[in-house]
Order: C-alpha cells, then sequence, then structure tokens
C-alpha cells in the first residue's frame, strides 16, 4: 500500500466507500425484509383481535400460521368513527377501514388533535351471534399499553377482552395480559353503558371491591399500569357508547 | 478488502491449535467478558428475566462479536488510524441493524421481548472492546475465534442468571411451567402447598446480585483472579 493511511484524502475516501457500502448492504436488507415485517404486524394485530373475541381454549389453536384465515372466518364487517361517535364508514369497507387506523400511531402523534382522532370498531359473528370488537390504547407506567374489549349483542356488556403491553414490569404491571386480570373484566357483567345508552365509567380498586357494578380490582404492586387501564377503557370507549345509542334509538 | 490479507504466508499453525482454542474457551470461564471484565453489565440485568430472550440476546451478540471481529481484522491494515474508531462503529451498528431487522422478520415475538436491547448491543461495551483490543492486532481467523469465544462468554452467563431469575421469578424454565399454575385461584403443583413466585428476582437489582454471586463463586475458586492487595 503506496498510500498514505494518514493523509485527509486517503480518510475521506475510505469513510466515503464505507458509507456507502454499509448503507447499500442495510438499505437492501430492510427493504428485501420489509413485506415480511409489515406481514408479522398485521398478523400480531389480528391476533389481538380475535383474543378479545375468542376464549383462552380457542385462542390456543390460533397461531401465526392460521390467524388471518380465522380473522376472516369471524370479523364479517368494520366501522369507523370520528371522537364524537359519528359514523364514517360501515359494512364490508368499513372491515378495511377499521384495520388499517393505526390507533397507536395517533395516540402518540401530538400532531393529530384528540378529536381528530379515528376510532375503530370490528364487527363478528360468531355463533350466530353479532359481537363488536373495540381497540384502546393507553398508556402504563414504563410505555405504550393496549387492549381490545369485546362487547356483545346488547351493546352493552362486556363478553371478552385481551391487553397487551410493551414493557410493562414483568410480576407486576405486566399481569394486565393474563387471563386473571381480562376474567376480571369479562366474567362479571361489566356494562360500557346504562339502560339509556349513556357511558358509564369504570373504576380501578384496591379495597377489594371489585366484585360492585363497574368495578375492577387492580394488580398489586402494579397500580400505575392498572390506573393505565381505567384511563385508556374510560377514555377510548365513549364514541362507542355514543354510537350504540344512535344504533339502538 | 481481501488482497490486504497476506495471502502468501500460509498459516503455519492449524486452525484449531491449542493457542486458537484457547481464544475460544478463555472467555467462557477465566476472562469472562462479563464477570471478569465486568463489560456489557447493563444488558445482562435488562434481558435476563426470561431464558427464552436471554437465549436469543446471546446469539445475536455472538453474530455480532464474531462478525465484528472478522471484518475489522480483515480491514485492520487499511482502516485510517484518526477515524478508526468511527469504522468499528459503523461495523457494529450496521451487524446490530441486520439482526435487528432479520428478528422482526423471522421472529417477531421474540423480537418484540427484546424491543429496545438488540438496538443497544451496538454500546455493549465487549463489542467495542473485541474491537479494538484484539482484531486491530490480530488475523482474521484468531479474531473470528475471539470473538464467538467472548459472545459465548457474555451468552453463557445470561442464560445462567437467566435461569435463576425465570425459575424463581416465574417458577418456569424457558416457558415450561416447571412448579405448576400459580394463577390465584387456579393454582396447581407447588402453589397448592403455598409457595409464592419472587417477584424481587423479575426486578433488576436482583440480576446484578446474581451476577455479583456469580463472581464471588468464580474468584473464590479461582486464585488467579484475586487481587493481591
Amino acid at each position: 500500500m503506496a498510500m498514505n493511511k494518514e493523509s485527509n484524502v486517503y480518510t475521506v475516501i475510505f469513510a466515503t466507500v464505507m458509507v456507502v457500502v454499509v448503507g447499500g448492504i442495510l438499505a437492501f436488507l430492510s427493504l428485501s425484509l420489509k413485506d415480511k415485517q409489515e406481514a408479522n404486524g398485521r398478523v400480531k394485530k389480528k391476533i389481538e383481535i380475535l383474543s378479545a373475541l375468542l376464549s383462552a381454549d380457542e385462542m390456543s389453536k390460533i397461531d401465526r400460521t392460521n390467524a388471518e384465515a380465522k380473522y376472516d372466518e369471524f370479523i364479517k364487517e368494520g366501522v369507523l368513527l370520528t371522537s364524537t361517535g359519528i359514523l364514517v364508514k360501515e359494512g364490508i369497507e368499513g372491515k378495511e377501514a377499521a384495520f388499517g387506523v393505526n390507533i397507536k400511531g395517533e395516540y402518540k402523534d401530538k400532531n393529530i388533535a384528540i378529536k381528530d382522532r379515528q376510532y375503530p370498531m370490528f364487527i363478528a359473528q360468531k355463533d350466530g351471534k353479532t359481537l363488536y370488537i373495540i381497540p384502546v390504547i393507553g398508556k402504563g407506567l414504563w410505555g405504550p399499553i393496549w387492549g381490545n374489549l369485546c362487547i356483545s349483542e346488547d351493546m352493552r356488556t362486556i363478553s371478552g377482552a385481551s391487553f397487551g403491553h410493551q414493557g410493562e414490569t414483568p410480576g407486576l404491571g405486566a399481569e394486565i395480559s393474563q387471563g386473571f386480570f381480562v376474567d376480571r373484566w369479562t366474567k362479571s357483567n361489566e356494562v360500557i353503558s346504562d339502560e339509556a345508552g349513556d357511558f358509564s365509567s369504570f373504576e380501578i380498586v384496591k379495597d377489594g371491591s371489585g366484585t360492585k357494578p363497574n368495578k375492577i380490582d387492580g394488580i398489586t404492586g402494579g397500580t400505575i399500569t392498572s390506573k393505565g387501564v381505567e384511563e385508556m377503557v374510560n377514555r377510548c370507549l365513549v364514541p362507542y357508547t355514543v354510537y350504540f345509542k344512535t344504533k339502538k334509538s | 478488502m481481501s488482497e490486504v490479507v497476506n495471502k502468501a504466508k500460509v498459516p503455519s499453525e492449524p486452525l484449531f491449535s491449542k493457542k486458537n482454542r484457547k481464544l475460544i474457551t478463555d472467555p467462557l470461564t477465566d476472562n469472562n467478558p462479563v464477570t471478569v471484565q465486568v463489560l456489557g453489565i447493563c444488558s445482562a440485568l435488562a434481558i435476563t428475566v426470561k431464558v427464552e430472550t436471554a437465549v436469543v440476546m446471546g446469539a445475536s451478540v455472538i453474530f455480532v462479536t464474531a462478525l465484528g471481529n472478522l471484518v475489522i481484522s480483515l480491514l485492520r491494515n487499511i482502516m485510517p488510524p484518526r477515524i478508526r474508531i468511527i469504522v468499528q462503529l459503523v461495523v457494529a451498528a450496521a451487524l446490530v441493524i441486520v439482526v435487528n431487522e432479520i428478528l422482526k422478520a423471522f421472529l417477531p415475538d421474540v423480537s418484540e421481548q427484546l424491543s429496545v436491547f438488540v438496538g443497544l448491543i451496538i454500546t455493549n461495551c465487549i463489542i467495542m472492546g473485541r474491537f479494538e483490543a484484539f482484531a486491530m492486532a490480530n488475523k482474521p481467523w484468531p479474531s473470528l475465534m475471539d470473538g464467538i469465544g467472548n459472545g459465548a462468554g457474555y451468552a453463557g452467563l445470561l442464560i445462567i442468571v437467566a435461569a435463576v431469575r425465570e425459575l424463581l421469578g416465574s417458577g418456569s424454565l424457558y416457558g415450561f411451567k416447571l412448579f405448576g399454575n400459580a394463577i390465584p385461584g387456579s393454582e396447581t403443583g407447588l402453589y397448592t402447598m403455598g409457595y409464592v413466585n419472587n417477584n424481587l428476582v423479575i426486578l433488576p437489582p436482583m440480576a446484578l446480585i446474581i451476577v455479583g454471586i456469580i463472581i464471588w463463586v468464580q474468584r473464590s475458586r479461582n486464585k488467579s483472579l484475586q487481587e493481591s492487595h
């Protein structure tokens, strides 16, 4: 090597070549794996929607390979609402539109005003019954938490739920995704609206009074995450109760 | 890059000579990057809650240290000395991004659990440490051995810590529930007798204590690691 490795020219050329080569490799890799990564994201979302609809036994038969087929088997229609509960899209068209809404992104994006957020809902047919699946999004202690609530045919009672989180403390806040916490929402006929159709809010409690209507026992040691779930549910469900009220009347 | 490697000289020692084997085995025990050199501790605390994530994280680090050491060693003679740290960083970062993208595409669930920690491999001191201390001064083959050895030393410790934490904290090992079902109201196995998972073990400080215990045991057994003063 006759080149002087200390020279500025050599240094600049080396740096340029290195950046171009590395950039090229990474861009190629990113592009070639992008489809697969996005497909993974879609499948994950479908599994989360289904987990609110189906029981734990039924969910144990669903994995990444058959989730899309099962999703199409159960989810027939979708609805897209504004923050005031006004219908934007429904039916088959609404199914695509609702799935396409990135509620996590809208929740995080400071540029989207709260009133401009979109509220998707998925309508499922199961055992001859119409069920409504509502996705919710909020924040826990360390990062985002989310979930799906399944509302039964009467448009009031919570019949199924699933919760997820990004990085809550394992053994504490992370327990919101466990079956025992989900059961507290689904096993005692909790309702999201009163007889008149107006929203009735939920309260996460510490004193063990979770058996009372619209009170849910929180998780020991996971107070902030539990409160996050409470805030998430109370905020996200309102537009849907408005929609249900107009639909029933 | 390959032209720089001295092809004329046929390596006089066999590929797996005693010296080269030592490059792999040394970091596993007497020169472990975590317990002896105390590098890479922060990620060891964060992702050792479950064995599965520790295994994937360990494999990712082995990949980065091995290939990174190899690439740096190949480049060592043409690298401008003034920007060598930047070059090392670019190589490490590129490899980490490769790992992250591949995990996202093929192991999405594990990738979610590891979340930011795969990206943070870039800042793992073991990697830059091995690049600078070994690969810059050695031929590609020994560098590759050294990279695998140090990655494996890190992975091994991670898995030991994760096994202890998962067993005591979640009552399972690699996801298999060894002690039965812990969910209140429907306990089975040990939990019916009143056994409770130790939540403290799940929290990061406990990982530090477990690493500390491992270091203690290792130093008490190996006199050469004990400081004289």
